[in-house]
């Protein structure tokens, strides 16, 4: 419970504003903005979890299940679009796709009309875009539970005379399901809490109502009162999930795949698989990727010297610290939840998770002033207590708050690998652990931790990378002279140029992803 | 990889963050008590230069930290009395109207900032004021519009215009407080109708970003728009020769719209006589040419001249209403747009 605390005191804070609504704001937004945005929202959401559901579980099975050409280079390369930014990715395709682009301004060149386009700037186009870069989430978790759900179900289901990709429809899917159901989990949230990518595209979401009543009707109450109705939602979502799968367990006999031996596909489903493959990789990061370095060149060559040794050194060491500490807190509360779950607890623990769907700001927000009600508190006790040379106290404006903020933000990412990974592990283990003697830590450090380093490893690699693009609670949070990569983006973005953000950008999927693929590539060979 | 995650390297990482985090915990906070402290949404390479030659001229040293106003605003009132701020820098005039509005600001009586800055571009009751101006005018394909179909902001929502006109999102304040001072001068009645023909005339949905709306133009989705000068200078210079030209609106009437970037004391600055110093030095000639023109902005003091690229756009008249305006009829102007559905 009290590993909870920290993400659970912004949802108070959040929960809070709804004891007082501010009823002008609430009867104007429902009025004229609600019933839109909810609609979008929901449209959004519901077609971005499908499109990056089936893409994600896709791309996981032909690379971890099937012999393709290029299959070992796509296994990590497919991971690559993680690091790149919704709101990088949304700005590089409207500025090639829209009307004055490069694409439309060849086609008009060469047809004379451009206007059988469709619009990019459209609810379509912010769909492709948030799925092409939050599909590698689904990916991953799914890669995962195929690397560990073992050849010998599918052997067994083969042998039962199911052909192959029988076997895989109605044996490999069913088993895989809760890890694509988290990873879509995390995809809808982070849709719901994206404000960057759906302003690029014009698209308004529940998201861009909050920030209209906090930044243009100047109503932080009637802002976080909408975060709260949102949270409500996802809180129903979640436990419907979740429901809705309680039933079956999905123990494999033991973590297998040491002994994977993939199918060879037909010449047609190699060429398939493979263009399906380069088709994602092309689109979702290679040309982006190279649009981001053509900007950089033009427009930002100047920008680079050796500040960017201490953003980078700077935003590695924040998402490192932040992946460490909320898998190590995501491990103990699935562990917590899996051998003493109290309903009370696990509830607490479905809501700490909440925070990922909550807009970065706002969530920001909820943290720091409770943060800084208690060192003002504190601050006024010491002073009553020693006179005024109390010493300052230095807890707001320092990491510690930055990464209590993380916590509160990126639990859902810690936490849900791991909770469906452990259930890969099944309790026949842990009772004969229990009659060997080994119980408590013991049991988790010697038998669980072994068995469930996929799932950590595709934890903490979700988590790292995450916080390498995070921007608002870093804005925020920072202590002085904090800069990372990501603030530096801001500083470019907030002024409207795009072009010169570049750098930056491309400097985060750099640095953000080269220790991550390869840490994937090993993976492949040990998992 | 995993060998990376037995429990003992597992133990060390966490060892290793924790120690990091302590030693900044220590670490940050040993900092001298003169520095100046400034919340600021203006951006670094637009106010680093500024704060660095104030603490070589000085030796007074500045310190900062960036953010959207909105999230300093709420850190400076949650903070109170023990924040380490004395300045709040904004790039609208509607946050610092809003951040005094809480009592976030302290008036500040200074003869110096009295006669360097326009009235109109200062809180009337001194408890901030603005360094720099931006304007936000028409601009029009020199292909297909004569600048002699064009006059006012109101006439962009003539049908002359229907599927012509560009405009970027509602979102962005600078369109709120344009519109804000539209209902200021024109009452909300008949901004409501005009804000309504703009809507009509919109030939595409709305933009994210001034620039992709020039592009636009210039590309011939559209004729005319609505954008802030500086964008214009920011893209001439990036891409010269395009058709693109800006266009003076409410030249005979209410004149261009201005909004602000500017500053204000916070209520609890630990350093006030000093921030108020700093604030007089920002409005002396010397800083006020180097904070306008590193964006092409005008300056605030109407004794320094605007950068020769500036200058190049030629004279105009601006909007003779206090910005404040902007501040106080903003949620009035969002309120507005929402219910003719500019999005």
């Amino acid at each position: 419970m009290l590993l909870c605390l920290p993400a659970l005191i912004p949802l108070a804070v959040i929960a809070a504003a709804l004891v007082a609504p501010d009823r002008e704001v609430w009867s104007h937004l429902s009025r004229f903005v609600l019933p839109e945005v909810t609609w979008t929202s929901l449209q959004l959401m519901v077609a971005v979890g499908v499109i990056s559901g089936v893409l994600g579980t896709t791309l996981a099975w032909l690379t971890a299940m099937c012999e393709f050409p290029g299959r070992r280079f796509f296994d990590w390369a497919l991971l690559l679009p993680l690091a790149m930014p919704a709101y990088v990715l949304a700005f590089v395709a409207v500025g090639f796709l829209d009307y004055s682009g490069p694409f439309q301004s060849w086609v008009r060149a060469w047809l004379g009309s451009s206007r059988w386009v469709p619009p990019v700037r459209s609810l379509g186009g912010a769909v492709l875009v948030l799925s092409l870069s939050l599909y590698p989430y689904v990916y991953l978790l799914a890669r995962s539970a195929f690397l560990t759900q073992g050849r010998r179900a599918l052997e067994a289901a083969q042998t039962l005379g199911y052909a192959p990709r029988q076997a895989a429809w109605r044996v490999g899917l069913p088993m895989a399901r809760p890890w694509i159901a988290a990873g879509v989990a995390l995809v809808c949230m982070e849709t719901l809490a994206d404000f960057g990518a759906v302003s690029v595209f014009g698209v308004n979401t529940f998201t861009t109502a909050i920030y209209r009543a906090w930044f243009g009707l100047f109503s932080i109450r009637g802002a976080l009162q909408l975060a709260a109705v949102l949270m409500v939602f996802v809180l129903l979502a979640v436990v419907l999930e979740r429901y809705s799968r309680a039933a079956p367990r999905f123990a494999s006999a033991r973590d297998g795949g040491r002994d994977q031996r993939r199918y060879p596909l037909s010449r047609l489903g190699a060429t398939l698989a493979c263009g399906l493959a380069c088709g994602t990789f092309v689109v979702a990061f290679a040309a982006p990727m190279l649009q981001l370095i053509a900007w950089s060149v033009q427009r930002a060559a100047g920008d680079l010297d050796m500040r960017y040794l201490g953003f980078v050194a700077r935003s590695l060491t924040l998402a490192g610290t932040a992946a460490v500490l909320i898998v190590s807190i995501g491990v103990l509360l699935a562990y917590i939840q899996r051998r003493a779950a109290t309903p009370i607890a696990s509830g607490a623990i479905r809501m700490a998770t909440l925070g990922y769907a909550i807009p970065g700001t706002v969530l920001a927000v909820g943290i720091l002033v409770p943060v800084i009600w208690f060192k003002n508190l504190v601050q006024a006790w010491l002073r009553g207590w020693l006179g005024s040379d109390a010493p300052a106290l230095l807890l707001q404006g320092t990491l510690l708050t930055v990464l209590l903020a993380y916590l509160a933000r990126f639990l859902a990412v810690g936490f849900n690998p791991v909770d469906t990974g452990l259930q890969r592990v099944t309790r026949n283990i842990d009772e004969a652990a229990v009659g060997m003697g080994v119980s408590g830590v013991a049991l988790l450090r010697r038998v669980h931790l072994p068995l469930l380093r996929t799932s950590i490893a595709t934890a903490a690699i979700l988590v790292f990378v995450d916080v390498m693009k995070e921007m608002p609670i870093t804005l925020i949070a920072r202590p002085f002279g904090w800069d990372t990569l990501a603030v530096r983006v801001f500083e470019m973005t907030s002024e409207g140029q795009w072009e010169r953000a570049a750098l930056p950008a491309a400097v985060i999927v750099i640095a953000g992803l080269l220790p991550v693929a390869l840490l994937t590539r090993r993976s492949s060979h040990v998992a | 990889m995993f060998e990376l995650l037995t429990p003992r390297r597992w133990a060390m990482a966490l060892c290793t963050g924790a120690v990091t985090a302590l030693v900044c915990l220590t670490g940050c906070g040993r900092s001298s008590t003169n520095d100046l402290v400034v919340y600021s949404a203006r951006v670094e390479d637009l106010i680093k230069p500024l704060f660095d030659r104030y603490s070589k001229e000085t030796g007074v040293p500045v310190r900062f930290v960036t953010d959207d106003a909105a999230p300093l605003i709420e850190r400076l009132a949650a903070e109170g009395a023990n924040s380490p701020a004395d300045i709040l820098l904004t790039v609208d005039a509607g946050e610092l109207w809003n951040a005094a509005e809480r009592g976030l600001l302290q008036p500040v009586a200074s003869a110096a900032l009295h006669s360097s800055i326009p009235a109109s571009l200062r809180d009337p009751k001194d408890r901030w004021v603005g360094l720099s101006v931006r304007a936000r005018t028409i601009v029009y394909s020199t292909e297909r519009v004569k600048p002699e179909q064009l006059s006012t902001y109101e006439a962009l929502a003539e049908p002359q215009w229907r599927g012509k006109l560009c405009l970027r999102t509602s979102k962005k304040v600078y369109n709120q407080s344009l519109v804000a001072m539209l209902i200021a001068q024109h009452g909300e009645a008949k901004t409501e109708e005009l804000v309504r023909g703009w809507v009509a005339n919109l030939a595409t949905d709305v933009f994210s970003s001034d620039t992709l709306l020039m592009k636009a133009i210039a590309a011939g989705q559209c004729d005319v728009g609505i954008v802030n000068t500086y964008y214009f200078g920011r893209l001439e210079r990036d891409e010269p020769g395009l058709p693109l030209k800006l266009f003076w609106a409410d030249q005979g009437s209410g004149g261009v719209h201005v909004n602000i970037s500017g500053a204000g004391i916070t209520s609890h600055a630990p350093h006030r006589a000093a921030a108020q110093k700093f604030l007089e030095w920002l409005a002396t000639p010397e800083a006020q040419s180097l904070f306008a023109s590193t964006n092409l902005e005008y300056p605030a003091n109407g004794a320094v001249q605007a950068d020769p690229a500036v200058l190049a756009w030629g004279d105009f008249k601006p909007s003779p209403m206090n910005v404040a305006q902007a501040g106080a009829l903003q949620a009035q102007a969002v309120k507005l747009m929402d219910r003719v559905g500019y999005r």
